[in-house]
């Protein structure tokens, strides 16, 4: 890729009403991608409304819901290959699906479970709590794929909290000096918890920081999933088969791509979150005019993908899924209390064989009931 | 024989090091070096020296200036299966990368349930006793022996420096290497020129003794052998353990050599407070307390700041105070 973008213009392609942006190039994706990126979204926002109602319930713990932000998972993660990678944080439930990561997986996992957590075959890492760390996981796996070549793209989310981290500056500074296939996905979502993300930066865009690292900064309406779909596709192609980084390029690294994906999280940081505390319900009504699931509704049904009838057939297949899957979650046994000494090291050592027996004994002596009273 | 010796090299401990990374990188196509210096200048302590120009600029890396990103990176790469040997310049710069370390490399396996695994050997000289400036002298092994996922090793002698890297680099699991840069050249052993393993956690009799054990590791090592000599001129009969690996920690062979003699020493240049001389003492504590005849003495660094070297001296443990708590300990 020979011009590189303004990290301060925002590549959109939907209006908040769903019609093309005049000048706007539309993706060229087939009808049946369309219809599944939709109900991917769907899903995820379904998902999402379950996993807070099973949460106000007690019947799974703290979760950090996504709402508002289903157009830059999906669209970023549908924009992959079948070799390629993500490397989530933690509120990447719908990507993650995308990528063939169960609704029950991500649901045991947030009730505690970590068996959850193992993606299967999926090209999905684990999930990263603290934040900005998976960027370096993310640069370092690039970077391996790289020196082995393997033709594969990885692509890794955060936050705009995330930013300001040492992390991101490393994984970043890495991935332009060893230019490596990676693609860094900024979900700024406008908030980390409580803190705005005007308070994060003085820069104008955290796209822009991408310059100081060598390589592009691409800023994009995060919540139109045609617009992500396009710059992740471009960044993904850009990792795998750079051009020369030509003479508008910000640097040396020609593989390198951070993406700012500008959307906004309509729910709480977590179910332990109040943001009626620190923002005001009139910002969230702005944003939820610009609500990505209507708009692509919206530009589906104008182009005669969708009518009355396969949306009310989506959102009957979505709620089945998703109660499916909280019932398979609810219905996997607890894990074992032995299996916590298990993986610690590939193999149990002796210390860890004698304090798993002697929990056995325990349990033995006194009973589950009595020993977790 | 004749055909042994001339498959034996005379090393140094750093010598040892850097042949114990060459033997397994010929072993081993995904071994990769990388870390600050490592490359063209051969390490700082020259424990990379020559591996540049063996292995070429993709498998023995000099990186940007940054702990954590060091760290992170490998995990990533570790995860994907390659094996890196990231070098921390001095363990006093690790807790950039701590993080990392323990939020990260010591729980993958765990996390995914065995899926991702974390086969990575950060090796980092530590320990004091060479005039450094600040933030060169720390020995913070119980920092990572605290953390479960990470195995912590220490050796002492150039053969076991070479065994032991090439244990941990074939292990399936991230590994703490600490190496004891007093004494990376301070003396010389026969040293194999073919790849071998010195099984991780697996202590080392040094010296079969009667009367007391001596626990230890490091450069410790060497003082503690001196001071159990000496003693030795006096009649007291002194074993000395060298533990090499911290984790997981040797506790049978604490416990049998304890039982056998009643007495106890743990030598570590760590400060007393939380340091492992404590966890040592505990587990005889737990499982040999009938055999105990007199209390158990930690010979250890103060709980203080590392000083700089002025007053070094008097923070490290060395022969005499360590031959002071054996006979002390005898005498009780």
């Amino acid at each position: 890729m020979s011009t590189h973008r303004d990290p301060r213009d925002r590549v959109q392609v939907l209006d908040e009403d769903g019609g093309v942006r005049e000048g706007a190039t539309v993706p060229d994706i087939d009808e049946d991608s369309l219809t599944e990126m939709y109900r991917e979204m769907r899903l995820a926002r379904h998902f999402d409304r379950r996993a807070v109602s099973l949460q106000r319930q007690g019947r799974m713990g703290t979760y950090p819901p996504l709402s508002g932000q289903e157009a830059a998972q999906v669209g970023s993660a549908m924009a992959l290959a079948d070799e390629d990678w993500i490397f989530p944080s933690y509120r990447e439930h719908a990507a993650a699906h995308v990528r063939g990561v169960g609704l029950d997986s991500t649901l045991r996992y947030w009730m505690g479970d970590e068996r959850g957590n193992d993606p299967d075959d999926a090209n999905v890492f684990p999930v990263a709590v603290p934040i900005a760390t998976q960027i370096l996981h993310a640069t370092g796996a690039a970077w391996a794929a790289d020196l082995t070549g393997d033709d594969a793209a990885f692509l890794c989310y955060f936050g705009d909290g995330a930013t300001s981290e040492g992390d991101f500056h490393e994984g970043l500074n890495f991935a332009g000096v060893f230019d490596v296939p990676a693609v860094f996905f900024c979900n700024n979502n406008q908030w980390a918890i409580s803190v705005p993300r005007e308070r994060q930066s003085a820069s104008a865009t955290l796209a822009q920081k991408a310059h100081a690292y060598g390589f592009e900064g691409v800023l994009v309406d995060g919540m139109d999933p045609l617009a992500v779909y396009q710059v992740t596709s471009d960044a993904v192609s850009k990792a795998k088969d750079p051009g020369p980084a030509g003479d508008d390029a910000p640097g040396r690294a020609t593989r390198p791509t951070l993406i700012e994906a500008i959307q906004y999280r309509f729910g709480a940081h977590t179910t332990a979150d109040d943001p009626s505390v620190y923002r005001d319900d009139d910002e969230v009504e702005r944003w939820k005019r610009k609500d990505p699931i209507p708009r692509l509704e919206a530009y589906l049904r104008e182009r005669g993908i969708l009518d009355d009838e396969s949306v009310d057939a989506i959102g009957e297949s979505v709620e089945s899924e998703v109660a499916s899957a909280i019932d398979a979650a609810e219905r996997t046994e607890r894990p074992a209390p032995a299996e916590m000494f298990d993986h610690v090291h590939a193999e149990r050592t002796e210390r860890l064989d004698e304090q798993a027996a002697h929990l056995e004994r325990l349990r033995e002596r006194y009973g589950d009931e009595e020993l977790l009273e | 024989m004749s055909t042994q010796e001339s498959n034996t090299q005379n090393l140094t401990l750093v010598q040892a090091v850097r042949d114990g990374l060459k033997s397994e990188m010929e072993r081993d196509d995904d071994v990769i070096v990388l870390g600050e210096d490592v490359g063209k200048n051969g390490g700082v302590f020259r424990a990379t020296e020559g591996l540049y120009d063996a292995f070429g600029g993709d498998r023995v890396i000099d990186t940007p200036l940054a702990e954590s990103g060091i760290i992170g990176t490998s995990i990533g790469m570790a995860a994907y299966g390659l094996r890196p040997v990231p070098e921390m310049q001095f363990s006093g710069f690790m807790y950039p990368a701590f993080d990392q370390l323990v939020s990260h490399a010591a729980r993958l396996r765990t996390r995914s349930r065995g899926r991702f695994t974390c086969p990575m050997v950060v090796r980092a000289p530590y320990g004091g006793g060479i005039r450094a400036p600040e933030h060169h002298s720390e020995s913070k092994e119980a920092i990572y022996t605290h953390e479960a996922g990470l195995k912590v090793v220490v050796p002492s002698t150039p053969y076991d420096t070479k065994g032991l890297l090439a244990a941990a680099i074939r292990d399936p699991d991230p590994v703490v290497f600490l190496e004891p840069k007093l004494i990376y050249r301070a003396f010389r052993e026969d040293v194999p020129e073919e790849p071998y393993t010195v099984e991780l956690g697996e202590a080392a009799v040094r010296r079969e003794g009667e009367d007391l054990s001596v626990f230890t590791w490091g450069a410790m090592t060497r003082p503690t052998l001196e001071a159990a000599e000496s003693a030795a001129e006096d009649g007291i009969d002194a074993e000395v353990i060298d533990l090499r690996t911290l984790s997981p920690m040797d506790t049978d062979a604490i416990v049998e050599s304890f039982k056998k003699t009643g007495r106890a020493v743990v030598v570590h240049e760590a400060p007393k407070t939380g340091g492992l001389a404590g966890e040592i003492t505990a587990t005889i504590q737990t499982e040999a307390l009938y055999y105990q005849e007199a209390p158990i003495a930690r010979v250890t660094g103060f709980d203080v700041p590392y000083p700089l070297y002025a007053l070094e001296d008097y923070y490290m443990p060395e022969d005499t105070r360590i031959e002071d708590a054996i006979r002390e300990t005898y005498g009780a």
